[in-house]
């Protein structure tokens, strides 16, 4: 192959660098078509040709500016309180139960389009103090290394759920990318055949999401119930009601601690939570 | 103008498109009314270059099919210029206080979730059962939605809506244009010539005409880019003109299985990266974890099988 041919994946160079090094996404996505436009021998009037003309054919992919019309209300209006509401009637769940019902949840609204706050604006007000209190209802605070993990499962599956759940959405931004490109290469394909082939690939991964996490969950309630019975084990009887005291009061501690964690997380999701979630959402994962 | 009407009029322009047309009309006017709002806002110190970014934007929505595309080239250029030098913001306050949600819960309740679902239920009858494109449904689901909330609350006024659209606009940022950037990237790339220089240089490592290594080549493409990118939207950009369309789709794969199912494979590179801040990293500090890593340690093992689940589904369904 003629050598200068290799010149011309100079754009995709930049871009893939550019990314990588976490420079400014636009900057980077315009420098790359400027560079493959000169190295491919595009004068400037078919750079802005092709430019103007595959913006106006993709505008479809800002469809999300119409659905901002209604979204930003509903969070107003109380969403994401109903849908701490409807993940809180599960009273008696493990935490692994617990995640995989936000999962469950979050899967099937994303498949609507429908974003209720992500890891600020719901995870960390509403599901770690339920998995929280679930571990901790036999009475001991849970431990540091446990609470990490459950923090990690939970962010977890809000990805897994996220990620799969919004290409079924019929004009998610996914497809609609797809689209756009599939197009410019001469395959026309509907969004709603993009959406369908989706759904047999969301259930596998939110079956293995919720396999996965529930074995790592009783693992972890496994090594724990060891614990506490070597502690019982090693206490003396006096000592022993005098530890429960403790962590009855140090578990008192934790929840008002949540509650206030609760209500400045909640203040940031408002804030950023939504918007970050979105914004990424449209970023591409 | 008089193409403008003609347009409308012709009945060679479907229904479809003509609907579509006035979505794209009405998401300007949205643009506009973020930017104008910006361009008033003094506690927003960018609200020049936020109000050019967005009232280009609408602008662009608007007149896009009617003017020259060299000029909307030239446009587009104009909307990122303020987004690259970072002079697109926000200004302060707007969003709704704890109380105001809790007290309007208290009021709509579960109710909430008919609004919140119109959308898609909408986009998706349109899709099935009519000729107009899901996103005219969309639109539509939009205006249901609308009118619900309205129902439920006389305090969700039009302003109310058109001031939450702006807010949500202006959290989201020059950033939410990046799908439509990529995909203007890749048609240059495709003018230049850019996939037959990839598709020469991967037919001399992969065997062509099978597909089944084309199918393995693309997804596990796809989900190392996306690693070593951090981001899907771009890798699937560059990687279907280079690899998808010559190795995989030429060969009489079903285009929509084998373009939808590749970006997915992609978010299982995304699950796997530290590359990906905003999903993965970012949540280890808002959880306040120890291990930055924490939250890609509990999804590798998901997304290792994913890939391969997804690699799996796309061979059985094409052989």
């Amino acid at each position: 192959m003629d050598p200068t041919e290799l010149l011309k994946l100079l754009g995709i160079v930049i871009v893939v660098v550019g990314f990588a090094l976490k420079l400014d996404s636009i900057l980077i996505i315009m420098v790359a078509a400027v560079v493959t436009a000169v190295v491919g021998g595009m004068d400037p009037a078919a750079f802005l040709d092709t430019l103007g003309t595959s913006f106006v054919s993709n505008r479809s992919m800002c469809i999300f500016i119409m659905t901002f019309v209604i979204t930003g209300t509903l969070e107003r209006n109380g969403l994401r309180q109903a849908a701490a509401a409807l993940i809180r009637k599960l009273k008696n769940a493990s935490a692994g139960m617990i995640a995989s019902a936000y999962g469950v949840v979050r899967v099937v609204f994303a498949a609507f389009n429908v974003n209720f706050g992500g890891v600020a604006g719901f995870v960390r007000p509403v599901v770690m103090p339920m998995e929280q209190a679930a571990v901790e209802r036999d009475n001991g605070k849970i431990s540091d290394k446990h609470l990490e993990e459950l923090k990690g499962i939970s962010a977890g599956i809000d990805n897994v759920a996220w990620f799969f759940g919004q290409v079924l959405f019929v004009g998610g931004s996914g497809g609609l990318l797809v689209q756009g490109t599939l197009a410019g290469l001469g395959y026309d394909v509907s969004l709603v055949d993009l959406a369908a082939v989706q759904v047999p690939v969301a259930v596998v991964a939110m079956i293995v999401a919720i396999v996965y996490y529930n074995v790592l969950d009783r693992r972890l309630m496994r090594k724990r119930a060891k614990l506490v019975a070597a502690a019982s084990a090693s206490g003396s009887a006096s000592g022993e009601k005098d530890a429960a005291d403790a962590v009855a009061a140090a578990a008192d501690k934790v929840t008002e601690a949540a509650e206030r964690v609760a209500a400045a997380a909640d203040k940031m999701a408002s804030a950023a939570g939504t918007g970050v979630d979105d914004a990424a959402g449209k970023g591409g994962e | 103008m008089g193409e403008f009407i003609q347009f409308f009029q012709s009945a060679g322009v479907t229904l479809s498109d003509k609907l579509l047309e006035v979505v794209y009309i009405l998401i300007g006017l949205v643009a506009i009314y973020a930017g104008l709002r910006n361009l008033t806002d003094k506690t927003n110190e960018k609200r020049f270059g936020s109000a050019v970014f967005w009232c280009v934007l609408g602008l662009l929505f608007m007149v896009g099919r009617w003017v020259p595309s060299t000029w909307v080239g030239v446009l587009v250029i104009v909307m990122v210029i303020p987004a690259i030098f970072h002079r697109v913001g926000r200004g302060a306050g707007g969003e709704p206080t704890q109380t105001e949600m809790q007290t309007n819960y208290d009021k709509i309740g579960m109710k909430i979730f008919a609004p919140a679902l119109s959308l898609g239920v909408m986009a998706l009858i349109f899709a099935l059962f009519t000729k107009i494109s899901s996103l005219v449904g969309l639109t539509f689901g939009v205006v249901v939605g609308g009118v619900l909330l309205m129902v439920f609350s006389r305090s969700n006024s039009p302003k109310v809506f058109l001031d939450d659209s702006r807010r949500m606009l202006d959290t989201v940022g020059p950033l939410s244009m990046l799908p439509v950037l990529l995909a203007a990237l890749g048609s240059i790339f495709t003018a230049a010539g850019v996939g037959t220089v990839i598709s020469n240089l991967v037919s001399g490592v992969i065997p062509e005409g099978n597909v089944v290594v084309g199918i393995i080549v693309y997804a596990v493409g796809m989900a190392i880019f996306t690693m070593v990118m951090g981001n899907a939207y771009g890798a699937i950009t560059v990687l279907t003109v280079g690899i998808g369309a010559p190795f995989v789709l030429s060969l009489g794969a079903d285009p929509a299985l084998i373009g939808s199912v590749a970006l997915t494979c992609g978010f299982c590179g995304t699950l796997m990266t530290p590359m990906a801040a905003n999903f993965n990293i970012v949540p280890v500090a808002i959880l306040e974890m120890k291990d930055s890593y924490g939250v890609i340690k509990k999804q590798v093992p998901i997304a290792l099988i994913m890939l391969v689940a997804q690699i799996a589904y796309m061979i059985f369904m094409t052989l």
